[in-house]
């Protein structure tokens, strides 16, 4: 170490013993290197963004709404890899609400998943918006039998002619109830023969206050609530040629008037404050409340309750006028955008295949599209009697949807949320929910 | 632990706001040199702020005279994003939401100027327990902090409501009922920023010197009149700071009511914040035009509020 000779002088001044111009080149030296690592960090953000391939293996994105029903799905994944080796495929799980809002977002910015959920509702809009890939020439090629999948699902997934999603459930309903709260309260069990009547004694009969327990919960949603009760009336949600809102009718009315009754007239239900706090099922599964409208993918759910598992039982639909409801159904969709669109393919066809739907039944997890397989449905809980909910599946009416089915729909659900908390009638409400729609579908027609 | 921090030293968060005057550039051949230097140094950073955020400043401008198609797509259509944003009411309501949310966030400040004062007590048992304690909602994930407090204001389940319920108070759904939900969220944000501005006074508080407080105490006057007289006027420059950040983080709040109330509570109308709207216009509902508008009046609201801060504290910060 040399002792530099100005710090000699003044003995006061700690120096290191380096020479000024010596320090610069070390600062320059560092200044580059500080804006070339500043610049390649810039240009990684290119490069880095992952395409997924690396020496002959994909990766594939999956993108699914539902965590209960992700172990039935992970179990088809695996028996995909086992004879695609080379294909890896990732599970993306975003609840409902959100997942829209991502996959919308990331359509736009040329980013969505591979292949994902798609349902009736919002299908319209991303088959002509052009999000979707038409699967015609893949199924022409491989020779798929498309007539295995139940023709109302099928069909519906076809716009302008193309197909656009490779068929995966349907969706049936039942009533849920709690047998221990039925028996406690000395109610006789639904059955067939149950109409509204029925069902609206029978809740406020179980509903016991002072245990803080509900005859039934009464959520403001439109899929496991009037979108099975306006059928029954006889209304419509939209008409048949799509052009007009059915909310309005006098049918249609009393079909969402049922629900609020139960809410605001005979306090058999939680309130809508109460269900925005605590999830409906949540309350059904924890025995806060004896009955629950539900859907043919809800068992699954159920089952992993063990206090459900024991006191839970279903019957059919409680009838009106009619047995009908509004059927979904959901399909595999792949990304138009896709970077690996052969793979995207390989996957989608083993989703609609015989052994993916063999799964999703056996596990009880959906009402696969694909025909007979609703025995291995009804064959997977022995302790809920599912063939009540198979059975209602000739009853299923086409889901009310256009192109542009979330604008007004979004809408229906925010205005009759006043009718729930009591701020406006039923029939007001949706009197403003029909003007609304009317705007909107005839904004489509544009 | 002893935490006597020397006074002679500065704070280490700049709090002096006046303006200094504008100095010609000496433009010498070394300097020159140096200039470059600074530039150089300067580039990362700056190619940063540009990219990240000047650059997505005029791009808003230019969206929010547009209208979006479905995937990706837009065309101009010039001030009608504006004009329909005359006659929003939802934008109103929120826009009110917000004001509300800021005004009972910015409770905190008196908060924490109180907590800083009390955590300075030399000598007061576990004072580091104390102001961790304090900080630890600062550094806790905005969306643990939104879910456990969910959790806690439950209408049926909630720890809140259980203990009103022993003073026999029948507390409400304050998340789901229009009427409490913004003055809940705007409790957890206090409770949430109370720590971050305590730090900031307590820094403020110990560059006080011990002197001022031994002339008052001399003088006779009693630990509340030295506060009134000592402390807060030396602490305003501090004060201003936290209020200023304060103002700006409320006007800018999303994830508690994200988190907190979603898309589907009846009470959404009434508690919702303008970045929420801007979120569920642009993200939910897919109008990123009418969005963009949306973020241009919020920046301009901040603007203001910022530009009107700046004006008042000339009347109540003291400078030493």
């Amino acid at each position: 170490m040399t002792n530099s000779t100005r710090s000699g002088h003044s003995g006061a001044v700690l120096r290191k013993p380096r020479s000024r111009r010596h320090m610069l080149t070390t600062w320059r030296v560092g200044a580059v290197v500080l804006c070339v690592l500043a610049l390649v960090g810039l240009a990684g953000c290119d490069s880095s963004g992952d395409d997924g391939s690396s020496g002959g293996k994909v990766t594939l994105s999956y993108a699914v709404w539902d965590q209960p029903q992700v172990p039935a799905t992970k179990r088809i994944i695996a028996e995909f890899h086992r004879s695609h080796p080379n294909i890896n495929v990732k599970v993306q799980v975003t609840p409902w609400d959100d997942y829209w809002t991502k996959l919308r977002t990331a359509a736009t910015g040329g980013s969505a998943p591979d292949v994902f959920w798609m349902t009736l509702a919002y299908f319209q809009y991303y088959a002509k918006g052009g999000a979707l890939m038409p699967l015609d020439s893949q199924i022409h090629s491989d020779n798929i039998d498309m007539s295995k999948f139940v023709p109302a699902i099928r069909d519906a997934y076809r716009f302008d002619g193309k197909t656009y999603g490779m068929p995966r459930d349907v969706n049936s309903f039942g009533l849920f109830y709690n047998k221990k709260l039925f028996k406690q309260a000395g109610v006789k069990f639904p059955d067939s023969s149950w109409t509204w009547a029925d069902v609206t004694a029978a809740a406020r009969k179980l509903t016991n206050q002072s245990d803080g327990v509900y005859g039934i919960v009464a959520p403001e949603v439109d899929e496991l609530g009037w979108y099975l009760t306006i059928p029954q009336a006889g209304g419509d949600v939209l008409s048949p040629d799509g052009k007009r809102s059915g909310y309005d009718q006098p049918a249609s009315i009393k079909g969402i008037q049922f629900w609020v009754d139960l809410v605001n007239k005979y306090h058999a239900s939680p309130s809508l404050q109460q269900m925005t706090d605590t999830d409906p099922l949540s309350m059904f599964t924890s025995g806060k409340a004896a009955m629950y409208y539900g859907g043919s993918w809800d068992p699954v759910a159920m089952s992993s309750v063990p206090y459900a598992k024991k006191n839970v039982d279903v019957a059919p639909l409680p009838h009106d006028v009619t047995r009908n409801f509004y059927s979904n159904g959901l399909a595999n969709a792949i990304y138009a955008r896709t970077k690996h669109p052969k793979e995207a393919w390989e996957f989608t066809k083993f989703l609609g295949s015989k052994r993916a739907a063999d799964i999703n039944a056996t596990t009880g997890t959906v009402i696969p599209a694909y025909k007979g397989e609703a025995t291995n449905y009804v064959r997977s809980m022995p302790w809920l009697h599912l063939q009540r909910i198979v059975d209602q599946l000739p009853n299923a009416k086409p889901f009310p949807s256009t192109i542009d089915t979330s604008v007004w729909r979004d809408n229906a659900t925010k205005e009759f949320a006043k009718a729930w908390t009591g701020q406006e009638t039923v029939p007001d409400a949706a009197a403003k929910v029909a003007k609304q729609m009317d705007a909107a579908l005839s904004d489509e027609r544009k | 632990m002893s935490v006597s921090v020397d006074k002679s030293e500065p704070a280490t968060v700049a709090t002096d706001y006046r303006p200094t005057p504008a100095r010609r550039p000496r433009r010498s051949g070394v300097h020159r040199g140096e200039a470059w230097w600074a530039l150089a140094m300067l580039v990362p950073t700056l190619v940063g702020l540009g990219v990240f955020s000047l650059w997505p400043i005029f791009q808003t401008l230019y969206y929010s005279f547009t209208t979006w198609g479905a995937f990706g797509g837009h065309e101009w259509s010039g001030l009608e994003n504006y004009r329909s944003l005359l006659s929003d009411s939802e934008l109103l309501q929120a826009l009110l939401n917000t004001v509300i949310f800021t005004a009972v966030t910015l409770s905190s400040v008196p908060l924490a100027i109180v907590v800083a004062a009390l955590l300075n007590r030399p000598g007061m048992r576990g004072l580091a327990v104390y102001r961790t304690l304090y900080f630890l909602p600062v550094v806790t994930l905005p969306a643990s902090v939104a879910l456990m407090w969910k959790l806690l204001l439950s209408g049926d389940y909630g720890i809140v409501n259980w203990l009103l319920s022993l003073l026999h108070i029948d507390g409400p759904y304050w998340l789901s009922n229009p009427s409490t939900a913004i003055y809940a969220l705007a409790a957890v944000s206090v409770w949430s920023s109370v720590g971050y501005n305590m730090v900031i006074l307590l820094a403020g508080i110990q560059t006080i010197p011990r002197d001022y407080y031994e002339a008052a105490e001399l003088d006779g006057a009693g630990k509340i009149r030295q506060f009134m007289a000592i402390t807060v006027p030396l602490l305003t420059p501090s004060i201003f700071f936290v209020t200023v950040i304060t103002v700006i983080n409320s006007l800018q709040a999303f994830d508690l009511v994200f988190l907190m109330i979603g898309v589907n509570n009846p009470a959404l109308d009434h508690s919702q914040t303008i970045v929420y709207l801007f979120y569920k216009t642009g993200f939910i509902d897919h109008d990123g035009g009418y969005a963009a508008a949306i973020a241009f009046v919020l920046m301009l609201a901040i603007l203001v509020f910022t530009a009107f801060q700046f004006r008042l504290q000339k009347r109540w910060v003291h400078y030493v």
